[in-house]
């Protein structure tokens, strides 16, 4: 190593944003954990502290302003792992990609997975996170057999549904508020091949694919749904489902068909966007295609593109994720009309109908309903306006947005969404906090 | 390479580089000085498929315990295929220009024990006709340069006792292998500034698995500092004395 004596500026805090870049932030100091042994001497000072991992969090839930961010990356090695039983105790801070790297070829798979593999394994537990697979298993926190949290008093508590049962609840959908997550032990599954058997199917209407989702949802593990969403008159998409296969070769692997990830002006204006969609929906030759495919392109399309946020530009993007229940179809559907004759989305909108199995955290986002996540190039106000808009909507059907992918909500809708906000603030470390936590708990008390 | 003895096993790159092996069912005996970071990168490696992960609990300024180290693993691991000599520290240049003893003693680590490690090491393999010898060096070898001529320095000596080493067991079947790193982001590396340069742990360890496995003699990683390197020795010295890098 060179190591020159190098100028003593600051170690590239311009790195530690989050996904969506917006809001931009700065921490007060970087504290990189390398070994958990180092915990006991972390030195926070009186600043407030929070952790991050990679940062795919969209909005402001991984940023701390003025604050210290305790960056547990490094912390990414196994502990135990029991080939037989696919039981795996890892560091918090192991991406999912390095944990599939070691548990694929002996057979075992997330028992969530998100749609991108750069996250960690303590973000997973801290926004509780969902997947393709939620009619089926549930939230990433189910499958979480115990974790170790470290607090600012320097104490180390094993949580599991039996031990510290009440600090487990709050720290899974948490947003790393409660303390450190150090490691994390989790049951995985079993699965005969790294491919899956997936089928693709044109819908033309809502209801078109309300009834794919009921008449899958009890054969097929994995379900998800594109959008588009430029479109007036009736909301159309393909619709896609698959389970893992007993073995076989994937087809060489074409283009995932989800995104132009090299025709960034596409995003950018509402024709173009308009343009690609109608290709999208109309490039799949058939009605319905059958297809046997890697996990990779399959659950994580967009890790096929380093940076890909990078295609809205400086200005960054929000991303809206919001919930409502099923009983609510009629204002879901006055949602998506409202988001079409915004123009303002962009081409990538998912669509998937959660199940009805609970979530294990006091703060988890994901209950019974139907759920949309789309992306919008920040125009401004303008684009505010629009989500503040959406936010009453989403409010009066009795639903609820994804703090993980939010920059912007009110206190008000945060509060409306999440009214036992309060009694997870008895659970959260009293030196923690994140630029997100302080924005939507301004001027209540707690 | 079944049984590889790592020294320095607790550094970033050692840690990539010994989970590849891991991965493959490897043998190793790990060779730091902290016992709770020990236990944990063996941890790691079982968890990962290695066969059987042994730690010792060394501090490598002792050159006497260093000598007697690949003895040692032969009698643990049941015999040896490979030692990487991943140990190493990167001194406070001003500190050591102020202090002769200091600069010993980084020389001792950066130096004396891969070298008193590696004369052990070949008399082993060279009776075996087989086996791999790799260091971790540095691309600060390559010239002395005001701002790290001590650590750069250490890392020469290295270097060239490699290259000696290299001829000594032409054709005995043992390889020699000089891993010449750049920037990396790493503990080591911590308190400097990350520019564009720098790669990660995983890229490097990556690099020197697979060099130990061909047999590969000098390498740079990543590979363009061979041409940073050759522009580095082409400098004449009249202007190299007055750069200030």
């Amino acid at each position: 190593m060179l190591g020159d004596p190098a100028p003593s500026y600051a170690l590239a805090m311009a790195d530690y944003q989050s996904w969506g870049r917006i809001p931009k932030a700065t921490a007060s100091a970087v504290r990189r954990v390398y070994w958990r042994s180092e915990l006991a001497e972390l030195d926070l000072g009186s600043s407030a502290a929070l952790p991050y991992g990679l940062g795919r969090s969209y909005g402001d839930s991984c940023l701390n302003d003025g604050g210290i961010l305790i960056d547990t990356s490094p912390l990414s090695r196994l502990i135990h792992f029991d080939f037989e039983r696919g039981i795996l105790r890892a560091e918090a801070g192991l991406s999912l990609q390095q944990l599939l790297a070691v548990a694929v070829p002996r057979g075992w798979f997330l028992p969530v997975s998100p749609g991108t593999q750069f996250v960690t394994l303590g973000g997973a537990v801290a926004n509780d996170i969902h997947g393709k697979n939620h009619h089926r298993a549930g939230t990433f926190g189910r499958h979480v057999r115990r974790f170790e949290l470290w607090r600012s008093d320097g104490s180390q508590q094993e949580c599991s549904p039996d031990q510290n049962a009440e600090l487990f609840r709050a720290t899974i959908g948490g947003m790393g508020l409660t303390g450190v997550i150090t490691w994390v032990e989790i049951q995985l599954v079993g699965i005969p091949s790294p491919c899956l058997q997936m089928e693709r199917i044109r819908f033309r209407s809502l209801d078109e694919y309300l009834a794919l989702e009921s008449e899958s949802s009890a054969d097929y593990e994995y379900t998800v749904s594109w959008v588009d969403c430029m479109r007036s008159g009736p909301t159309r998409g393909l619709f896609q489902r698959a389970n893992f296969a007993g073995g076989g070769t994937p087809r060489k692997a074409r283009r995932p068909l989800c995104v132009p990830f090299d025709l960034p002006s596409f995003a950018l204006n509402s024709s173009a966007v308009k343009l690609f969609n109608q290709t999208i929906f109309q490039l799949q030759q058939s009605e319905r295609i059958s297809r046997l495919t890697h996990y990779a392109p399959f659950f994580y399309p967009l890790d096929a593109v380093r940076d890909w946020n990078r295609i809205y530009g400086k200005r960054g993007f929000f991303q809206y994720q919001f919930l409502v229940p099923n009983d609510a179809e009629e204002a879901f559907r006055e949602i998506l009309r409202r988001i079409s004759s915004a123009r303002q989305g962009s081409f990538l909108v998912i669509l998937k109908k959660f199940g009805n199995i609970a979530s294990p955290g006091l703060m988890s986002f994901p209950r019974e309903g139907l759920t949309l996540a789309l992306d919008f190039p920040n125009r401004g106000q303008a684009t505010c306006d629009l989500l503040d808009d959406l936010d009453e909507l989403v409010q009066q059907a009795g639903g609820c947005v994804y703090p993980a992918k939010d920059a912007r909500m009110s206190p008000a809708s945060f509060q409306a969404y999440y009214p036992q906000w309060k009694e997870f603030s008895r659970y959260t470390d009293p030196q923690f906090s994140s630029s997100f936590w302080r924005r939507v708990t301004a001027g209540a008390v707690a | 390479m079944k049984r590889i003895l790592i020294t320095g096993a607790t550094s970033a790159i050692a840690q990539e580089t010994a989970r590849l092996f891991a991965a493959d069912g490897a043998a190793l005996l790990l060779v730091g000085r902290d016992s709770d970071k020990l236990a944990a990168v063996a941890d790691d490696l079982r968890a990962r498929g290695a066969e059987k992960v042994e730690t010792e609990i060394v501090d490598l300024i002792d050159l006497a315990r260093c000598s007697r180290l690949i003895d040692e693993a032969v009698e643990k691991l049941g015999g040896l295929d490979a030692l990487l000599v991943a140990q190493g520290t990167l001194p406070d240049q001003a500190e050591c220009e102020a202090d002769p003893l200091k600069t010993l003693f980084e020389f001792s680590l950066n130096a004396m024990g891969p070298i008193t490690l590696l004369l052990r090491g070949a008399a082993y393999f060279e009776n075996r006709r087989s086996g791999c010898l790799a260091v971790i060096t540095s691309i600060a070898g390559v010239r002395g340069r005001k701002t790290n001529y001590i650590y750069g320095s250490a890392k020469a000596t290295v270097s060239t006792f490699l290259e000696g080493l290299r001829g000594r067991l032409c054709g005995t079947g043992v390889s020699v292998v000089d891993i010449r790193p750049g920037f990396v982001d790493t503990p080591m590396t911590a308190h400097l500034p990350k520019q564009a340069l720098f790669a990660t742990p995983e890229s490097v360890g990556a690099r020197i698995y697979r060099a130990m496995i061909a047999g590969d003699d000098v390498v740079y990683t990543p590979w363009f500092w061979r041409w940073i390197a050759l522009v580095l020795q082409l400098i004449p010295r009249r202007i190299f004395v007055k750069l200030s890098i």
